[in-house]
């Protein structure tokens, strides 16, 4: 079903500004047409309708404020949104006071505009009808990217599916490489918040002062250097869900602050004086233990209550084997499908390989495994022997070097086995990209022949 | 299906850390299926400086490098770590051609230190590509993606660069390997 979508009149005598903000709109998912005076956009009001008038308020012959008025008698519940330069904010005031829902300066800054567009659009209550952005979100429920058919699995399903539904905080434990972001993403997904963000952050990557401005943001002028007002992460949440990942990682100060947080639904920016109200839905993942951490006093038992108030816990690989064959399955095809491979199949050597072996770096080791073996398997079975050597209890050859030397000879291997293709490689050597990059230049490898072929990305 | 673009080549715009230029040149090939190349010829940004606003005109700089790219089924990137607008923002991260031959970026907004906060270099390289390959992305034909994870998402704000991946979206991505050039227009 085609979306209603907000209809807007630009009303500009500078093509510039009629050009580029209609461009904006229409790449923006609004339907757009442009007037260069009111005498045109009057004509065009007589067969058409627009929800939202931008309207320029000095124009040659008839002017943005009189062009309003004859607005709003043809069309009382027009929403009529001023555009100014700074001398003349005086104009833009008279204007609102004879109706005009609001008002911008140019030039724009893109944030305000958006927001002053969707505010008005909200009014009209069209945001809510975009059934185009839903109906794609709502095939991304996740669901089918929690593979397995083990009693584990199964209650790790129906866990995700039961607090979905509702808005609790949602506490996500499991060793590393289970998928603690996965189930997050899932909850996120199947939730009433879906149409909105979730956000990311890894306290574990981010000092504790660092970690304040991140989460808190900051005000013009709060510290030296500060020139910008930045929005934190509770604020890009509001209406989504924010993703603690780490979280027994946060050092006691900021445990306080996200506490209040917590309890409040409000913050101040860093340098701020403004009380902001937040609303997300919390979902805090870690791999420690938090319950010894409180008896160590290195996490507030308080902050503890708070969030553990649904507790989900992924167990490790090696607790669910009979689920390594389907997931196996499942990685050997969206990998073959990624780098256009035909149909591949696991030899019954390779399945018993890798349904004996602990995986200490679980699912995604796994996959990484898989996707690895995609990359080096010359036919359409996978073999034992495309699998990593160290499942192969086969890795003597690392003797006697140097823990530099193997990361050097491992890094290189990656890099040629993915035909340097960084995103490949990163993600098989379970490293972001940048840290890549500068192993690459660390050790001063080079690139010998480029082969574009090297592009075709796994999705 | 392969993208029958076979080369983007990166273009200094002005003074521009040259190893953001080396880190693109090796993650673009892996996302675009194209070779990439850095340009022997560098693009110097004065004529596009405005005395009033002390930035430079993205669209102006577009256009030379525009007349840089001549013909050939490559792209071009200029890369610069200017401040940039088009008049009637106050300022955007970059500009492009949809389905056209040249792309823009810069880098002034992506630091940490332009908000006060300490230097990261990972943070840095990170939302350089995500601009990049969004741009790229509109040379490629691609538009805007409401999909908040999607590298094609519009950002505002460097606060929703962070919020986006560096990847496309699974309906950006297999749209970006059929994209036939489409007809000129410029993209932020």
């Amino acid at each position: 079903m085609e979306p209603t979508r907000a209809r807007i009149l630009i009303v500009d005598d500078e093509a510039v500004v009629r050009d580029s903000l209609g461009d904006w709109f229409r790449d923006e998912g609004y339907e757009c047409d442009t007037a260069e005076s009111a005498k045109v956009a009057l004509e065009k009001l007589t067969h058409g309708s627009w929800d939202i008038f931008l309207l320029d308020i000095r124009m040659p012959g008839i002017d943005g404020l009189e062009l309003q008025r004859k607005l709003k008698e043809a069309q009382p519940d027009a929403t009529v949104i001023i555009m100014t330069a700074y001398a003349s904010v005086e104009s833009a005031v008279e204007a609102m006071k004879q109706g005009a829902y609001d008002y911008i300066i140019k030039p724009f800054n893109p944030d305000d505009l958006e927001h002053t567009i969707q505010k008005a659009v909200e009014r009209k209550q069209l945001v809510s009808e975009n059934q185009q952005l839903r109906t794609k979100i709502d095939e991304l429920n996740l669901l089918h990217e929690i593979v397995g058919t083990s009693a584990a699995t199964r209650r790790l399903l129906e866990q995700v599916a039961m607090v979905s539904a509702s808005d609790t905080t949602v506490l996500v434990r499991g060793e590393s490489g289970t998928g603690k972001e996965l189930i997050a993403r899932a909850i996120h997904a199947n939730s009433g918040r879906r149409y909105m963000p979730i956000v990311v952050v890894n306290c574990g990557a981010l000092s504790e002062g660092v970690l304040e401005s991140e989460l808190f943001g900051h005000e013009k002028g709060a510290f030296t250097g500060a020139q910008y007002r930045r929005k934190g992460k509770f604020e890009m949440a509001d209406g989504g869900t924010l993703f603690l990942d780490e979280i027994g990682d946060i050092g006691l100060k900021t445990q306080v602050d996200l506490l209040r947080v917590l309890e409040e639904k409000k913050i101040f920016r860093v340098g701020g004086n403004v009380e902001i109200p937040v609303n997300f839905r919390l979902i805090a993942a870690t791999n420690k233990n938090l319950e010894t951490m409180i008896s160590e006093e290195k996490f507030r038992e308080d902050l503890y209550y708070r969030i553990n108030v649904f507790s989900i816990t992924i167990p490790p690989l090696r607790e669910r084997r009979e689920d390594i064959p389907l997931l196996a399955d499942h990685f050997l095809k969206k990998f073959a499908r990624g780098m256009n491979r035909p149909l591949m199949k696991l030899s019954s050597e390779a399945k018993e390989v890798l349904t004996n072996f602990e995986w200490p770096g679980n699912v995604r080791e796994l996959q990484n495994a898989i996707e690895r073996a995609v990359l080096v398997c010359q036919s359409a079975k996978i073999m034992a022997e495309d699998l990593p050597l160290k499942m192969n209890h086969a890795n003597g050859n690392a003797a006697g070097r140097s823990l530099a030397e193997i990361e050097r000879l491992h890094i290189k291997r990656t890099l040629e086995e993915t035909g340097w293709n960084i995103y490949r490689a990163a993600r098989l050597l379970e490293i972001d990209r940048v840290t890549l990059y500068n192993r690459i230049k660390k050790y001063g490898f080079k690139r010998e022949a480029i082969d574009p072929r090297a592009g075709s990305k796994a999705s | 299906m392969q993208s029958p673009v076979t080369e983007i080549k990166l273009v200094a715009i002005g003074d521009v850390d040259r190893e953001l230029i080396e880190y693109l040149s090796l993650t673009l090939p892996g996302t675009f299926g194209a070779r990439c190349v850095l340009s022997a010829t560098e693009l110097n940004p004065r004529a596009a400086y405005n005395e009033t606003r002390r930035q430079y005109h993205s669209t102006q700089l577009l256009q030379q490098l525009h007349d840089m790219a001549g013909s050939g089924c490559g792209k071009l990137l200029g890369v610069t770590d200017v401040d940039l607008f088009i008049p009637i923002f106050t300022f955007v991260f970059g500009e492009a051609q949809v389905g056209g031959s040249c792309a823009l970026m810069s880098a002034h907004r992506l630091h940490q230190t332009f908000y006060g906060l300490p230097d990261d270099r990972a943070l840095l390289f990170e939302r350089v590509e995500k601009e990049a390959t969004h741009e790229l992305g509109h040379a490629f034909g691609l538009a805007h993606c409401p999909d908040f994870n999607c590298v094609m998402r519009f950002s505002n704000s460097v606060e929703e660069v962070d919020l986006k991946a560096s990847d496309f979206c699974r309906l950006c991505e297999p749209k970006l390997r059929q994209m036939p050039d489409a007809t000129l227009a410029a993209r932020c």
